[in-house]
């Protein structure tokens, strides 16, 4: 059966990729530590199973070391007159490539769930996805007559765009982990259960709302967010005490959440590694962006639960 | 004490300390504060490094992406933009992100994305589209036509992906409300994301109605 760990072989073989043809990339200056970097997330995705919690623990650390110490990025940017002179002569079949991806992503989605036995149905998506990234690399080197190394010199250059951002999402991911652990969620919903102002129901959506776009934020993650403000403010005070629709208060309560993530950088997968991936100069320039989307659709979120949930 | 290592983010990234530094720090003095001894730490934070990594697969579809912008894509966008007459970016982003609302909310939540259809696609059209309305961009409002495209993605994909049924979040309220003797189906959760959804629509629509006239003045007086 394909499951995941086909994807995490491929990713591997990409990491690897860029790591060796970075070694002899000899434009960066910190060739080495970079590298380095992109041979141990190789590392991880082969062997990530095989190394145990701690190994893991090691593997990370040297990831932190090695990024804090700097990667560095190369040349390799195809001059423009010559990628003009290319776009003219391939014409849509650029768009044909490109649009290869989501294709078979939503393509390989339906026919992977209704053939369970052979392809792991939960990740049907990824892995479909990854089966896309295959598809269109073969069929982009020769359609547009290029050498199979070709993309994975222009994908490393894009990735050492990118640098250590890459594997924030991961990280605070695994932070969230250790929070977990140390009980963090239970004492912010012990503080926010204090500071709600008593016998006031639009206090308390106002509390519960704002909560979980705060603490969010603080999280990077709506997920980690809803448990805590849930027990504190949700069920005890808006569902029990007031009798609103858990429906309702849950549903619109974790859009609330959502409205938090779009402020935040701890939400680096969503906020910072965009800002990288696209090469803006402020790498806070997404949240700015979506700020003035955020606030007023928060304040929706709050009038929302208000009327719907007490009816 | 535990919640010491929130500080620590909170004053890390506000200094703009190295960030996967700051992560450090907060992991090991949350670990550290709740009792916990530091291989154990360390551990922990390990596995969850690696029940995380299909986080960072989505990178492998940058050598495509790659081997298009050394063929030109970005440049083709120009020249496909430049031909359509009424095409703004406002538009087309407001386009985008009702496919990226409605694609999410039948569950297709990793068909688009920043890596896969925002840097190749919707960055470049958008710009491309932008250079029209207002003439040469400088450096900056290159940027933030980057940053708008990017934002729509987001947006698009956040207030659309909870009216599908099965998505992590839903299912997440219906386990949570379990635990405290409420049970809910799905459907009956999933509803309700959808005043939000239009809300969404609404005022990020409205934004990028506002960002066409912000460039059309700016052709005018320049």
């Amino acid at each position: 059966m394909i499951t995941l760990h086909w994807v995490y072989a491929l990713a591997g073989a990409v990491f690897a990729a860029f790591a060796l043809l970075g070694v002899r990339d000899r434009d960066n200056p910190r060739r080495w530590t970079t590298a380095a970097f992109w041979a141990l997330l190789a590392t991880s995705m082969w062997a990530g199973d095989r190394l145990g919690d701690l190994g893991n623990g090691v593997l990370v650390l040297g990831l932190i070391a090695l990024g804090a110490l700097g990667l560095g990025r190369g040349d390799g940017v195809v001059p423009p007159e010559q990628r003009k002179a290319r776009a003219d002569r391939f014409g849509n079949r650029l768009f044909a490539v490109a649009l290869i991806i989501p294709v078979t992503a939503l393509g390989g989605t339906f026919l992977f769930k209704a053939a369970p036995d052979w392809f792991d149905a939960k990740q049907a998506t990824l892995i479909a996805l990854a089966l896309g990234v295959l598809i269109a690399m073969t069929a982009g080197c020769i359609w547009l007559r290029a050498g199979a190394l070709v993309p994975l010199q222009q994908g490393r250059r894009l990735m050492d765009c990118i640098g250590w951002a890459a594997i924030l999402p991961q990280m605070l991911a695994s932070l969230g982990a250790v929070f977990a652990l140390a009980g963090v969620g239970d004492v912010v919903g012990g503080i926010v259960q204090q500071a709600i102002p008593q016998g006031s129901l639009l206090g308390a959506v106002i509390a519960y709302a704002l909560g979980m776009a705060l603490f969010t934020m603080i999280m990077g993650n709506a997920f980690a967010a809803f448990p805590v403000m849930t027990a504190a403010i949700g069920v005890p005070l808006l569902i029990r005490t007031y009798h609103g629709d858990p429906a309702v208060v849950c549903a619109i309560g974790m859009l609330a959440g959502f409205c938090g993530t779009l402020m935040t950088p701890m939400a680096a997968n969503f906020n910072l590694v965009p800002a990288a991936l696209l090469e803006l100069k402020d790498k806070h320039g997404v949240i700015k962006r979506q700020v003035g989307t955020a606030l007023p659709l928060l304040i929706v979120n709050i009038a929302l639960i208000y009327w719907l949930a007490f009816r | 004490m535990v919640l010491l290592g929130i500080a620590i983010i909170v004053a890390g990234f506000l200094l703009r300390f190295h960030p996967l530094l700051v992560i450090l720090a907060s992991a090991i003095v949350t670990g550290l504060a709740a009792g916990l001894d530091p291989l154990a730490i360390l551990a922990a934070f390990g596995k969850a490094f690696n029940d995380a990594r299909y986080v960072s697969i989505i990178w492998i579809v940058l050598p495509v992406v790659g081997l298009l912008e050394a063929n030109g894509l970005q440049e083709r966008a120009r020249g496909l933009i430049a031909k359509m007459r009424g095409a703004t970016v406002g538009r087309f982003l407001t386009f985008y992100l009702i496919l990226r609302q409605a694609l999410a909310a039948v569950g297709l939540t990793s068909v688009a994305g920043h890596p896969q259809t925002v840097r190749p696609l919707v960055a470049p059209i958008a710009e491309a589209a932008a250079e029209r309305q207002a003439g040469d961009l400088e450096e900056a409002e290159r940027d933030e036509i980057r940053a708008w495209a990017a934002a729509t993605d987001n947006i698009g994909l956040f207030f659309g992906e909870d009216i599908f049924l099965a998505i992590g979040s839903i299912l997440l309220i219906k386990g949570l409300l379990e635990q405290y003797g409420i049970n809910l189906e799905p459907l009956q959760l999933s509803v309700w994301a959808i005043p939000t959804a239009i809300a969404a629509l609404l005022i990020h629509g409205f934004r990028l109605w506002r960002l066409d006239r912000r460039l059309a003045r700016r052709r005018r007086q320049p």
